[in-house]
C-alpha cells in the first residue's frame, strides 16, 4: 500500500458530471484537489444513461434544493456549453394534455413555473400541432418551456473534468475508496489502490453516496436505483419531433418521454423501476414494450425500425425526495452531494459551484487561481466545417481526412485528438462517449476494431489488454498468427 | 469542382462489376470510390471458398474471386481512389468524398452507381434483454478481428441466428481451437445456405436448435453466459424452457441490412428491402442514380451480385448515352404478392427493355410442392412448380420480352400451394 504524506486540500469522490463540475469549480483557486473515480472512465454510470435533457425548471416544487439548482443550472447552461465545447440546443420542452381533463393540470404546472420563475405559455391544440406535425392528433393543449434543452451529457462531464484537470485538478480513474478516517486536521481516504490524507472531502459518488457517507456517521437518508431503459432511434430524418416531449405526470410516474438528441438521434423513454442492485443496468422486452407502447400516445408513428440501441439508466433516487447539498451532520469538512437524480444534469454546473464557493468556502480558505482558464482547447469536427476551413485542416492534419467511424463520420484526427488530451480515455467506451465513434446504426461493427488498434497503440499496450469499459471487458481474446497491421 | 460521367460508390464486388459493366457499354469516364485500403470490399475477409461456381465454374475463395475483378478492372483502366469515404450525395449528383491526401472533394457527377454493400443487424437493433457485457460481436466483425486482425474473440461462443456469415464463423473459429456450444435460429427453419449448415455445423457436430433464441446474456464487463429459450409460433418465449450456458462470446448472425443511407439523404424512394427502389436497369427514383449489389438487397452469392452489378453498369451507361427515356410514362410495377417477401425491380420501364427481365425475390417461409405465379394484370404469365423452396436462398426468374414489351399495369408475384392450382 502506497501511503501519501502530503495533505491534499480537497478529495471529490466520484467523477460522474457533479463531481466533475464540483472539480471544475475547486480548480478555479488554489488547491490541491484530486478526484477518485471507481470506473476507468468519467461519467461512466447515471451521467451517461439519462435523457439528455437541460430541464427548464418549471416542475420540481417550488422551495426545493431541486427548483433551485436546477432552473439556476439551466440558466447556466449556454454559457457553460460554450466555454467547455459541449453541444447543447435549447429547443424548448412541451408537457402534453391528451385528455380534456388534462387542461386544468396545465395551468396548475404554469402555476408552479411561474413561482420557480420559469417561463411558460400554455398552447392550444392547434398551436402544438403546428409546432409538432407528428405530436398524437388529439392533442387538447401543452405547456411551453422555451429555456429547457437537450446538451450531450457524455461531453458535459468529460469536458468540465478535462478542464478541471488543465486548471491542475488531480484524477486517478479505476480506484474505489474503502473507508474514510477521521484525523487530525481532516480525513483518511483509503482505496483498492492507496491512502490519502485530505482536510476535506466532497462526497459526490452518486449511487453510492450514502455507502460513502456511512464511512463518517450514521446517516438517516438513503440512496435507491430506479432504472430507466430507453431506445435510441439513428438519425435518419430530422423532424420527428422538433422539442423535447413530456406525457402531463401521472399516477403511472413522470411518464414517457420522446426527444431529439443533439446528435440528431432520438430518444424514447424512460421507463421507471426500483431495483434492488445499484449496478442492474439489463433491459428487458416487457419493460421495453410497455415504453413503446406509452411512447406511441404521444407520438403515434415513431419509426421503431429505425431502433440502434436499448439502455438503461439508474437514477441515484434519495428518501428525501430532494437533492442532499450539504456538510455532514457531525463533520463540517465532509460535504454530502447525494442524491442527485433528475434534473441533476441540468442542475449540475449551479450544483458545482455552491459546493466551492458556498459550502467549501465556509471551511477552508479560497484563493483565487489567477491562471485558472474557463475554456477547453476548441475540438475540431472536420466534417460539420465548410469544405474549404475543412481542407486547410486536412492539410495541417491529414489524420483529419482519414474516416474511422463512418456511421456517425468520425475521423482519426478527432480520436488522436481525445487521446492526447489532459482527461484519460483509456476504453473503447471512452473512445466511443468523446467521439461518438460506435455509436451509429452499425454499433462499432465496422469501427471497433480499428479503435482497439488505436488504443493499443496509443498506450503501448497488446489489443489483448483494450477494456470495453470496465475491468475484465477485454474484446479480444488471443492473437492466432502475426498481425498483419503495423 | 471536377466532372465526371460515372462516379461508382464502393469497390467491392458490386462497384467493380458495375464498372466493368459501364466501360463495355462504352463508358470510359468512370471514378470508383473504395473506403477501404484495397478494392475488393467484404471479400477481403472472406478466406473460405464457395465462390465463383455459377460466375467462374470453379470454386474459389473471397480474395480469389475479388482478385479477378480487380484484374478485370485494372485490363481496363478504370481509375479508382482508396481510403476514400463518401460524405454525400445531392439530388443533383454531386458526390463528396474525404481521404487524408486531398481532403474533401466535390464531384458533379452525370450518373452514380450506388455499391456500397451493407452492415450487419447488432445486438442494439434487436435489443437483446440483459446486460451489456464485451464479448456479444456480430458475426462479421468477429470475422473481421479473426482473418484481417489476427485475434480470436473468444474461447466458448454461442451463436445466434442461422445466417451465413454465422455459420461460416462456426467454422472457422472451431478451426482456430475455440469451442462452439450451439446455434440458436428463432425461425423453424434455418436462415443460412443449406451447404453451410452441413459444412459448418454437421461436420463439427454443432447442434442447430431451430425455434430457440436467446432471452437473457449474462455478465457486467465480459459474458458470462446466455438463456437459451424456445420460441412459440408467435416467436414468444416459451416459459419454462430456458436454459443456461455458459460461454464468453455470443456470436450475432441476425441478418444484413442494405448501407444506403447515402441515398436516402438524397431523397431516393426505399423499398421495404431498405434499399432503393429500383427499375429493369437498375436506377432509382432519381434518373441517373443506379443501385446493385448488397446495398440495394441482401445477396446470398456473390455471383449474383456481379450480374446484377453489371446490369446496372449498362444500365447507366445507356443512361448516360441518352438511350433511356426516363419519364417513365409505361410502367409495370413489380409485387411481393402471396407468400413472397419482396421483388428486385419494383418497376420495369417497358419503353426501355433490352431483353428479358429477371425478377429477383424472396419467399418469407420454407415451403414444399407449390408454384411460383406470375401474373400481369390479372393473367398468369408464368408458372413454375417448386418442389422446394426456402427463404435462404434467393429466386431469380426471367420474363420475356415480348410478354413485357409496351405493357403496363403490374406484375404480382406469389407461392402458391399444389392443390389451390
Amino acid at each position: 500500500m502506497v501511503y501519501t504524506t502530503s495533505m491534499n486540500d480537497v478529495i471529490v469522490i466520484g467523477a460522474g458530471v457533479i463531481g466533475a463540475f464540483v472539480a471544475r469549480n475547486l480548480s478555479r483557486y488554489k488547491l490541491n484537489a484530486l478526484v477518485i473515480e471507481k470506473e476507468n472512465d468519467v461519467g461512466d454510470v447515471t451521467s451517461m444513461a439519462n435523457s439528455a435533457i437541460a430541464h427548464s425548471g418549471y416542475d420540481p416544487l417550488p422551495g426545493s434544493k431541486k427548483a433551485f439548482f436546477n432552473v439556476k443550472g439551466n440558466q447556466m447552461m449556454p454559457l457553460v456549453c460554450e466555454e467547455l465545447d459541449v453541444n447543447f440546443g435549447k429547443v424548448g420542452t412541451l408537457t402534453v394534455a391528451t385528455e380534456d381533463s388534462q387542461i386544468k393540470m396545465l395551468s396548475d404546472l404554469k402555476e408552479r413555473a411561474d413561482l420557480n420563475g420559469v417561463p411558460t405559455k400554455i398552447l392550444s391544440a392547434s398551436e402544438v400541432l403546428k409546432l409538432e406535425p407528428n405530436i398524437n392528433p388529439n392533442v387538447k393543449g401543452a405547456l411551453l418551456c422555451p429555456t429547457g434543452g437537450i446538451v450531450n451529457p457524455f461531453t458535459l462531464t468529460a469536458h468540465a473534468m478535462e478542464n478541471a484537470i488543465d486548471n491542475g485538478v488531480k484524477l486517478n480513474l479505476g480506484e474505489s475508496v474503502l473507508s474514510i478516517k477521521k484525523i487530525d486536521g481532516g480525513f483518511l481516504v483509503t482505496t483498492n489502490k492507496s491512502s490519502y490524507e485530505t482536510k476535506v472531502v466532497i462526497n459526490c459518488a452518486g449511487l453510492h453516496s450514502d455507502e460513502i457517507a456511512k464511512m463518517i456517521e450514521p446517516i438517516d437518508w438513503s440512496i435507491h436505483a430506479r432504472k430507466g431503459e430507453y431506445f435510441v432511434l439513428d438519425h435518419y430524418a430530422h423532424g420527428l419531433v422538433n422539442h423535447v416531449l413530456f406525457p402531463l405526470p401521472s399516477e403511472k410516474g413522470k411518464g414517457i418521454l420522446v426527444t431529439m438528441t443533439t446528435s440528431y438521434n432520438y430518444l424514447v423513454g424512460p421507463s421507471s423501476e426500483w431495483v434492488s442492485e445499484k449496478d442492474d443496468l439489463s433491459t428487458d422486452p416487457l419493460t421495453l414494450g410497455d415504453v413503446k407502447a406509452q411512447a406511441k400516445e404521444l407520438v403515434p408513428n415513431i419509426p421503431f425500425n429505425e431502433q440502434i440501441r436499448v439502455f438503461s439508466g439508474l437514477r441515484a433516487t434519495p428518501s428525501t425526495h430532494d437533492f442532499i447539498i450539504e456538510p455532514s451532520k457531525s463533520e463540517p469538512c465532509f460535504l454530502n452531494v447525494a442524491g442527485i437524480e433528475s434534473p441533476g444534469l441540468a442542475s449540475s454546473p449551479a450544483i458545482g459551484e455552491y459546493v466551492v464557493d458556498t459550502l467549501l468556502a465556509k471551511v477552508l480558505p479560497l484563493e483565487v487561481n489567477d491562471k485558472y482558464q474557463p475554456r477547453v482547447k476548441k475540438y475540431l469536427h472536420p466534417l460539420s466545417l465548410p469544405i474549404e476551413e475543412r481542407n486547410a485542416v486536412i492539410k495541417e492534419n491529414p489524420d483529419y481526412g482519414t474516416m474511422v467511424c463512418n456511421c456517425e463520420k468520425v475521423t482519426l484526427g478527432e480520436i488522436e485528438d481525445v487521446l492526447s488530451r489532459s482527461l484519460p480515455c483509456r476504453s473503447v467506451k471512452a473512445i466511443k462517449k468523446r467521439t461518438r465513434a460506435g455509436f451509429g446504426k452499425c454499433q462499432g461493427g465496422f469501427c471497433q476494431p480499428n479503435v482497439i488498434r488505436l488504443l493499443a497503440k496509443h498506450y503501448g499496450v497488446s489489443p489483448l489488454e483494450i477494456l470495453y469499459d470496465h475491468d475484465g471487458s477485454e474484446i479480444v481474446k488471443e492473437e492466432v498468427k502475426e498481425s498483419v497491421h503495423d | 469542382m471536377i466532372n465526371k460521367d460515372l462516379v461508382i460508390i464502393g469497390g467491392g464486388s458490386a462497384g467493380l462489376a458495375a464498372a466493368i459493366g459501364a466501360f463495355d457499354a462504352g463508358v470510359k469516364d468512370i471514378l470508383i470510390i473504395e473506403k477501404g485500403e484495397f478494392l475488393g470490399g467484404i471479400l477481403n475477409q472472406c478466406i473460405h471458398n464457395g465462390f465463383g461456381l455459377s460466375e467462374f465454374k470453379e470454386e474459389l475463395t473471397g480474395p480469389e474471386f475479388l482478385t479477378r475483378f480487380v484484374k478485370q478492372a485494372e485490363e481496363r483502366k478504370i481509375p479508382y481512389v482508396l481510403n476514400s469515404y463518401v460524405t454525400s450525395i445531392s439530388k443533383d449528383k454531386v458526390v463528396t468524398y474525404l481521404n487524408r491526401e486531398e481532403g474533401s472533394v466535390e464531384i458533379k457527377a452525370r450518373a452514380i452507381i450506388m455499391a456500397a454493400g451493407c452492415y450487419e443487424r447488432n445486438a442494439g437493433a434487436i435489443g437483446i434483454p440483459g446486460e451489456r457485457p464485451a464479448g456479444v460481436i456480430t458475426a462479421g466483425q468477429a470475422q473481421l478481428f479473426l482473418n484481417e486482425y489476427g485475434y480470436l474473440v473468444g474461447k466458448k461462443v454461442f451463436i445466434l441466428g442461422s445466417g451465413d456469415i454465422g455459420l461460416i464463423m462456426a467454422r472457422r473459429l472451431s478451426l482456430e481451437g475455440a469451442k462452439v456450444l450451439g446455434v440458436a435460429e428463432i425461425m423453424p427453419w434455418s436462415n443460412g445456405l443449406n451447404r453451410n449448415i452441413v459444412q459448418c455445423l454437421n461436420d463439427y457436430d454443432i447442434p442447430l436448435y431451430l425455434s430457440h433464441t436467446v432471452s437473457k446474456v449474462y455478465g457486467k464487463s465480459r459474458l458470462e453466459g446466455i438463456e437459451l429459450s424456445e420460441v412459440d409460433t408467435s416467436l414468444r418465449v416459451i416459459e419454462g424452457t430456458q436454459k443456461r450456458f455458459d460461454c464468453d462470446t455470443l456470436i450475432l448472425s441476425i441478418g444484413l441490412i442494405p448501407n444506403n443511407s447515402l441515398l436516402n439523404a438524397a431523397g431516393v424512394k426505399v423499398s421495404r428491402t431498405k434499399g432503393a427502389e429500383v427499375d429493369e436497369h437498375m436506377m432509382t427514383s432519381v434518373p441517373g442514380i443506379f443501385s446493385c449489389g448488397n446495398v440495394l438487397h441482401v445477396h446470398d452469392l456473390v455471383d449474383n451480385v456481379v450480374v446484377e452489378a453489371r446490369l446496372a453498369g449498362k444500365g447507366a451507361a445507356l443512361y448516360l448515352q441518352d438511350k433511356l427515356i426516363v419519364d417513365g410514362t409505361k410502367t409495370i410495377d413489380v409485387c411481393p404478392g402471396d407468400g413472397i417477401g419482396y421483388c428486385v425491380p419494383e418497376k420495369i420501364n417497358t419503353l426501355n427493355l433490352d431483353g428479358s427481365v429477371e425478377i429477383k425475390f424472396r419467399v418469407k417461409k420454407p415451403s414444399k410442392n407449390s408454384y411460383l405465379v406470375f401474373s400481369l394484370n390479372g393473367n398468369i404469365i408464368k408458372k413454375i412448380f417448386k418442389p422446394a423452396i426456402i427463404p435462404s436462398e434467393m429466386e431469380i426468374v426471367k420474363i420475356t420480352e415480348d410478354v413485357l414489351k409496351n405493357n403496363q399495369g403490374t406484375i404480382n408475384v406469389s407461392l402458391v400451394a399444389k392443390e389451390a392450382i
